[in-house]
């Protein structure tokens, strides 16, 4: 069996996430380099603050300005940083209790080596140059040793309030299509359609997945349909697709190939808009180099009786 | 109703247990590829065909590998015609067992299949992970699985609840399993750092894999298995999802779990834990009370194989199946999800008297 095909696949997107009351006055005081936290009904300061108690479930809203030097309660040396990480050098993961605190906040610590850092240490936080109201205006926590800072009461209110953050995700993929699909697009490439049967109910998948999904079965037997094909529904498509050339309005339509059993999508062309219909019969059309049909167009022959194709709508 | 007593809760086992090889890659099949074999074996244990099964309940997620949708096309390995009663969840297969356990409870159905399954090896499962933390205050800072797990270790160690030595000793132990379908098996070195305090041996391996169970109720159970698993309890429990609210050196969660499934009721002779690291060992076995009597993970656990969204169904499996062997006579099956143990289900599986 050749090898299966493999291809990078990079899922990348902007998060935008609105903020409670409390998370907004968090991340526009962080912007002022100041930290808050939120008092619970029981007296205990959570930092970072959340809106709800994680105890009593309480929707909590006192906020409390605490320290901005505070106590590692634990860590773990990260020899390797990876992307997006705060610091792009060795660096110690920290939880830390900021002074006025009774929760601990997770960020980096900068240190130069393992042997730098232990549970208790004292540190304070080193700012971003550039705060822009988010947790990674906190560069990174460094090691301290002053004093304690104050702690007042603060009514967490600013001009200009962060009401919302834009994070950015990115996950690197090596997608692999498996077995039946490389096997399917492989051909395609030498413009043949390869479908596979299903050993059970003898109907022949185009493109195939591996299984029959009304069987549960295994698909293996490999069958050769088309080129030809029957059109047994289609749409007429009047809005541009971003970054798809091709002039509206345009057919798309459902084509049961001929020996197949389950009908795949592609553009009609060829032809114009209006005089597509059920029934008729196209062929692919291949551009140069092409690894898969551009569009099918009509081969003029007589239209396919409904009768031989109205199982496959 | 009468004012006769309402039928008690029917009794619920676990009839059979199958699961793939867990393998580093697996991109020569796709997920339903990968997934069939699984579910074919699962049903021949019982002689059940899909339209005898009332019920099918998945878990998966379409992060691991980056595909959108994944659990309608594993489907096609279901065999999904006619049309089943069918449910997904985007967690661990145990929690999908726990649907499928309510479901049955409620007498809609007499028998369940549970299936999950999950490709690491597409992604880079460290990073992966760090898109299920709040992303808010977390998720922007991208700490990895690895990271927030050495956090927790180290939170161990200085609580003098473990050293270094001890989490080799559970590795070791770990992949001393003789599980053919395991992936990292035998002599496996401590090895080097991977986040301080923890080495490469203290993580799971990172693997490709799938789990499923059938579940039946009553005398049905008994038809489909000689020595049904029956479900004493079963239930779950997470925490707050912010790390530096949680003691990291306990798991409250786990042990209310244990104590509303009946854990302590009586003493098991066997526990499944899913603990991917070797300090959650550690930490599980303090909150589910487990002494050196029990003997944990003969299956390796998620040191020896873990794939992701399989491992936790697969020790309910492993517990099961011990069970149907004749090997264990009372089990605690546990399922973990979510950094730290963040959420915690647990299951005590029993055979009848021999
Ligand atoms: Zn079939």
């Amino acid at each position: 069996m050749s090898a299966v095909l493999k291809a990078p696949l990079v899922v990348e997107f902007p998060f935008t996430r609105s903020l409670g009351p409390v998370q907004s006055a968090f991340l526009t005081a962080l912007r002022h380099r100041v930290v808050l936290g939120v008092k619970t009904r029981d007296g205990r300061t959570l930092v970072p603050p959340v809106e709800y108690d994680p105890v009593t479930a309480e929707e909590i809203s006192e906020l409390v300005h605490v320290g901005i030097t505070g106590t590692v309660t634990t860590w773990a040396w990260n020899h390797e940083p990876r992307r997006g990480q705060p610091l792009d050098t060795p660096f110690a993961w920290v939880l830390v209790k900021l002074d006025g605190a009774d929760t601990a906040l997770l960020h980096a610590l900068d240190a130069p080596g393992p042997d730098a850092v232990r549970t208790g240490m004292r540190v304070r936080i080193r700012w971003a140059e550039e705060p822009t109201g988010a947790i990674t205006d906190i560069a990174c926590f460094e090691p301290y040793d002053g004093d304690e800072s104050t702690v007042t009461v603060h009514a967490g209110e600013f001009e200009d309030p962060v009401t919302g953050i834009v994070a950015q995700a990115r996950l690197d993929y090596t997608y692999s299509p498996g077995r039946a699909q490389t096997a399917y697009i492989k051909a395609l490439a030498e413009h043949r359609a390869v479908g596979e049967r299903c050993p059970s109910c003898q109907k022949v998948y185009v493109p195939p997945r591996g299984a029959c999904p009304t069987c549960g079965v295994a698909t293996s037997e490999q069958v050769e349909v088309g080129p030809g094909g029957t059109v047994t529904t289609f749409c007429i498509v009047n809005i541009k697709a971003k970054n798809l050339d091709i002039e509206v309005p345009y057919v798309y339509a459902h084509i049961a190939l001929d020996g197949a059993d389950l009908a795949l999508h592609g553009r009609i062309g060829g032809i114009p808009y209006d005089q597509v219909r059920m029934g008729l019969r196209v062929e692919p059309v291949w551009n140069e180099g092409g690894s898969y049909p551009d569009h099918y167009r009509p081969t003029g022959e007589p239209d396919a009786d409904y009768e031989t194709y109205k199982e496959l709508l | 109703m009468t004012s006769e007593a309402a039928p008690g809760p029917r009794d619920i086992a676990v009839v059979a247990f199958a699961q793939s090889d867990t393998l580093r890659t697996t991109s020569d099949v796709s997920e339903v590829e990968m997934l069939m074999p699984v579910l074919h074996d699962v049903r021949a244990q019982t002689g059940l065909k899909t339209a005898d099964i009332g019920f099918t309940c998945s878990g998966s997620c379409d992060y691991l590998a980056g595909r959108a949708f994944s659990f309608t096309l594993a489907l096609d390995g279901v065999g999904a015609w006619p049309p089943i009663s069918e449910s997904h969840v985007e967690m661990d297969g145990a929690w999908a067992l726990y649907e499928a356990w309510t479901k049955l409870l409620s007498g809609d159905a007499d028998t369940a299949l549970v299936y999950s399954y999950g490709k690491s090896s597409p992604g880079s499962l460290r990073d992966v992970l760090t898109r299920q933390l709040d992303p808010y205050y977390v998720a922007p800072l991208w700490p990895d699985s690895v990271a927030l797990a050495a956090l927790q270790a180290q939170a161990l160690i200085d609580a003098g609840d473990t050293d270094e030595p001890e989490l080799a000793a559970i590795g070791a132990r770990s992949r001393a399993t003789d599980n053919p379908h395991a992936q990292l098996k035998g002599p496996v070195p401590h090895g080097d750092y991977l986040v301080r305090p923890l080495r490469t041996g203290d993580c799971p391996p990172i693997g490709d894999g799938a789990a499923a169970v059938i579940l039946a109720a009553g005398e049905r159970a008994r038809q489909l298995c000689a020595r049904p698993a029956w479900i004493r309890g079963i239930d779950h429990r997470i925490e707050a999802h912010s790390l530096g609210v949680r003691d990291l050196t306990d798991s409250p969660s786990a042990r209310l779990a244990a104590e509303k499934a009946g854990a302590f009721e009586r003493p098991v002779d066997t526990a499944e834990l899913h603990a991917p690291f070797t300090s959650q060992e550690v930490v599980l076995r303090k909150a589910l009370r487990l002494g050196d009597e029990v003997l944990v993970n003969p299956s390796g656990g998620a040191l020896a194989a873990n794939p992701m969204m399989a491992a936790g169904l697969a020790r309910i499996g492993e517990a099961a199946a011990r069970i149907h062997r004749g090997e264990s006579d009372r089990a605690l099956a546990h399922a973990t999800s979510g950094p730290c143990l963040q959420q915690n289900l647990v299951a005590v599986l029993e055979g009848d008297p021999r």
